[in-house]
């Protein structure tokens, strides 16, 4: 029998995703794309938040959205109703997007004249968490009947994204929800998060966020191309 | 949750190594893992062990290193090693600022070595 030997491998486990996520990243560069992976729990209101961004936003930008649903149809048919280009990823149980799956919707979407594209990543606060998706930024939703100790739970998406979407604010008074409990986990957390309180059903604090998604927009347009 | 797709990942990697070095059989691995990832140990050897059968790599045994969380606060400097459900919750244990911490260790996510013959 040959004896063992100790070989060093040293290799991330991610190392094929983070390859195909850095293409992802130039492509959309090239194309001045900005894309944002919206990640949240089912049931926080993404679906909703896209159709408030849209309608914000549509007559003065071209908008694109990549849909990652398990095995339905039903968020995808709420977005083509809007009228902007969307692609529906079926993920068939997988729990994530991934930066391949990611560029097959960009390949599907097929318009390098988008100037935003939103990713709806599956419903699930762990998992996208460990994937990069190749998008430039990567927002959460967290919705107030879920509770303010989630970042104690999932603390890796909260470390994870850029801008923190606080939905259904027009709960807050029938919820025992602090706002300030929150705001404190999180800053210990990621310190350059932006937060935004709003409410897709009443429209409270949509228009902070438009003007958010507007800015981040023109900003990555006048971003110098590395 | 997602250790099928993972376990893919690494069976491709080690699989990758053991060409390059030419051998014969893997032995065992050993992945390098941050406590802030979830990963669940009997899982990946499961999948590993289904997905492996028809490999140099059939029978290897995983080893899972855990690393812990460590922060260190940007006002003074201090570092410490916390648990996953603290780090929203921490305040520095020697100058008190509780809003501006960067991670040092805890989301390490990469093979480290492989025995193999």
């Amino acid at each position: 029998m040959d004896e063992i030997k100790l070989i060093e491998i040293k290799e991330d486990i991610q190392s094929d995703n983070a390859v195909v996520a850095e293409e992802l990243r130039d492509r959309l560069r090239k194309s001045r794309t900005l894309m944002i992976n919206l990640m949240s729990s089912p049931g926080s209101g993404k679906t909703s938040l896209l159709l408030r961004s849209i309608e914000a936003l549509k007559n003065e930008l071209n908008i694109g959205v990549i849909e990652a649903d398990i095995d339905s149809v039903v968020d995808s048919e709420k977005i083509a109703e809007t009228g902007v280009r969307n692609v529906q990823l079926r993920t068939g149980g997988f729990c994530h997007l991934d930066a391949s799956m990611v560029k097959k919707g960009l390949d599907g979407l097929d318009d390098p004249a988008l100037d935003l594209i939103f990713i709806e990543n599956v419903g699930n606060l762990v998992c996208p968490a460990e994937f990069d998706t190749g998008a430039i930024q990567d927002a959460m939703i967290l919705s107030i009947p879920e509770g303010d100790d989630k970042p104690l739970k999932y603390p890796l998406m909260f470390t994870k994204a850029n801008v923190l979407i606080v939905n259904k604010i027009d709960y807050i008074t029938i919820s025992d929800f602090a706002m300030d409990r929150l705001r404190g986990y999180v800053s210990r957390l990621n310190t350059d998060i932006e937060i935004f309180e709003v409410s897709c059903k009443t429209g409270e604090g949509v228009d902070q966020w438009v003007d958010w998604l507007r800015q981040s927009v023109s900003d990555f347009k006048q971003s110098p191309v590395r | 949750m997602h250790e099928l797709p993972v376990t893919e990942h690494i069976l491709n990697i080690v699989l990758k190594h053991a060409e390059r070095n030419r051998v014969q059989r893997v032995v065992s691995i050993t992945l390098t893992i941050g406590d802030l990832s979830e990963l669940e140990n009997e899982w990946i050897q499961h999948y590993f062990d289904y997905l492996s059968k028809d490999t140099i790599a059939a029978g290897a045994k995983l080893h899972i290193e855990r690393m812990p969380i460590v922060i260190r606060c940007n006002a003074c400097g201090q570092t410490e090693s916390i648990r996953k459900d603290q780090l929203g919750q921490i305040t520095c244990s020697k100058c008190g600022k509780s809003d501006d911490f960067s991670l040092v260790s805890g989301r390490e996510y990469y093979i480290k070595e492989m025995e193999a013959q």
